[in-house]
């Protein structure tokens, strides 16, 4: 009530608020749309038109996507997908982020700077020799080739993030540390990382997310259908039941549930990982 | 001898995560511009072939409408999203009724696999049973909604609104971020020199936010070279190559049609599109290590 009356003070302020009312709901729209679309039948929406009210509310949708259209098997391997490439990478580029962090010695930018300008291409440049390095190690159509290389093009991001947070830890707790005869991989992991674990939290939120969401390397990595994550499945799925959209859009929305929950959960580490490196 | 052993160190803590890199990332990305000069299929060993993927690039129609797709794609992604994106973040910056709820709101695209958003706006976007047509129609204003999938002049920037859709909680995100770490007694200086809301604006709050601003437009050009799963999902580039982008051409080349070395100097291109704007933003990396 008190932050209501301290905003409507002028009038202006109304209008703005208005305006924001009306483009939060159109913002909405696609999953009310997704929402109502997945309880119809098709049938129901193609004879009465989408604006109308439901003749009837049903989960069959659900069901088929879930059953008939392999979400069953999609989703598990999603997870069996993202689970090892997070910590791998995140465990990987703590090591790495601690030493650019908190040593001198020759080619620590270099090599910085090689981390913060790969994580900016465009990761189409290296699908083909991906695809061939994978198809070489005999990793083709494995989860392994798939995770290997969300750990590998992750590293960059995770360790320019790690690293910069890293630096602001206070040199002396490390000192001390140092004195006391703690070797290096004891200071990094009884001391800095624990240090770490606020940025750690942020960009394991946000990393989830964006593996979880790949798309493009499943579908260039992989080949057999039981062992497509979520993404590739529901593209599949796409194809399958090409004009039944409840169905579709059923699957879309069960694919939407893990990252939706984390964000719903873990909002803050979410916004706090997109902001951690854009300013300081 | 305890003096070498200590140098060691940092090299011991990064030789995997550099090996893992090199192998999976850089090598590759060196790798892509000797694919590009072979016959390579996919399955066959590649031969030497020169520059003929590039002769034959620079002679192929689809690759001039991708390549200008994506600059449309680019320059949308740097006007739009950036211009709302920064309104959104100043209406919210204050203490606003139901602000968690606007911001959840508006970040919840991000959260989203492409594939999905590509999926519900396919929806949307049907031409007879999609919600959009059907409210258009409902209005009364036209008889008939056009195709925005199906139509050439309009399947991009239908793809784009919903790239659109997406990016602007990105870019809100960010200038929250920025506006917050504004010191207000700078704002409140302004205000008693009698400076109007306009000018505190662009005298004083935009030149404030140019860091941030920097990293927004970089990172809206590198998202908008790498768009693939949109038009992936929604059109695969149709009708006729409408569509098509960088990316997607480039994919459907190596993998539908096999042609794995052409593929390649398509990466190749994109490739150097990119180059600027990572040394962009390395530029101001590097000047955040000067003051530091």
């Amino acid at each position: 009530m008190e932050t209501a009356k301290a905003y409507f003070k002028s009038p202006w302020r109304v209008l703005i608020y208005l305006a924001l009312v009306v483009a939060t709901f159109l913002w909405l729209v696609p999953m009310l749309t997704g929402l109502v679309t997945s309880i119809r039948t098709f049938n129901d929406i193609l004879y009465n038109g989408f604006i109308s009210w439901p003749k009837e509310v049903t989960l069959e949708n659900f069901k088929t996507a879930w059953e008939r259209g392999g979400l069953s098997h999609y989703l598990p391997n999603s997870f069996i997908i993202t689970l090892p490439s997070l910590a791998l990478t995140l465990f990987l580029s703590s090591l790495g982020a601690y030493s650019l962090a908190r040593f001198k010695f020759k080619g620590n930018n270099l090599i910085f700077f090689t981390f913060v300008g790969g994580m900016l291409l465009p990761f189409q440049v290296l699908m083909l020799p991906v695809f061939k390095l994978t198809d070489w190690l005999g990793l083709y159509d494995t989860y392994w080739g798939l995770i290997f290389f969300h750990t590998a093009f992750q590293l960059g991001f995770c360790t320019f993030m790690l690293r910069n947070y890293m630096r602001t830890v206070p040199g002396e707790i490390l000192e001390a540390a140092r004195i006391d005869g703690c070797g290096e991989i004891r200071i990094w992991w009884q001391i800095m990382l624990p240090l770490t674990l606020p940025a750690i939290a942020a960009i394991a939120t946000l990393e989830f997310t964006w593996i979880f969401n790949d798309y493009l390397w499943a579908i260039v990595l992989l080949r057999s259908d039981k062992l497509k994550p979520i993404t590739a499945g529901l593209a599949t799925l796409q194809g399958q039941y090409v004009t039944d959209w409840p169905v579709i859009v059923a699957g879309a929305l069960i694919g939407t549930l893990p990252t939706l929950l984390v964000f719903l959960f873990l909002q803050r580490y979410f916004i706090e990982g997109l902001t951690l490196g854009s300013t300081k | 001898m305890i003096r070498s052993r200590r140098d060691i160190v940092p090299y011991l803590f990064l030789v995997i995560p550099v090996i893992i890199y090199i192998v999976w990332v850089i090598g590759p990305m060196f790798y892509t511009f000797y694919l590009s000069l072979t016959d390579w299929d996919g399955l066959t060993t590649p031969n030497f072939i020169g520059l003929k993927n590039y002769v034959k690039l620079f002679d192929d129609k689809v690759f001039y409408i991708s390549m200008a797709n994506n600059l449309k794609w680019l320059l949308a992604f740097i006007t739009i999203p950036v211009v709302f994106g920064l309104g959104l973040a100043m209406v919210l910056n204050v203490a606003i009724p139901g602000e968690k709820f606007f911001k959840m709101s508006f970040y919840m695209p991000m959260v989203l696999a492409m594939v999905v958003s590509g999926l519900i706006w396919g929806w949307m976007f049907h031409p007879s049973g999609g919600l959009i047509n059907n409210f258009l129609v409902w209005t009364g204003l036209v008889e008939k909604g056009p195709g925005w999938l199906s139509d050439r002049d309009l399947v991009l920037w239908s793809i784009i609104g919903v790239a659109i859709w997406r990016q602007i909680g990105y870019v809100m995100v960010l200038y929250l971020a920025g506006l917050k770490s504004i010191n207000p007694q700078l704002l409140e200086a302004a205000h008693v020199d009698g400076a109007n809301q306009w000018n505190t604006f662009w005298k004083i709050l935009l030149p404030l936010l140019t860091p941030v601003t920097i990293i927004v437009l970089v990172i809206s050009v590198i998202d908008s070279l790498r768009a693939f799963d949109l038009v992936s999902v929604m059109t695969r580039g149709g009708p006729a190559h409408a569509s098509s982008v960088l990316a997607n051409f480039m994919y459907i080349e190596a993998f539908n049609n096999y042609k794995m070395g052409y593929g390649a100097s398509i990466a190749v291109m994109l490739f150097f599109l990119s180059l600027i704007f990572i040394f962009v933003y390395l530029r101001r990396v590097m000047q955040d290590e000067m003051e530091y």
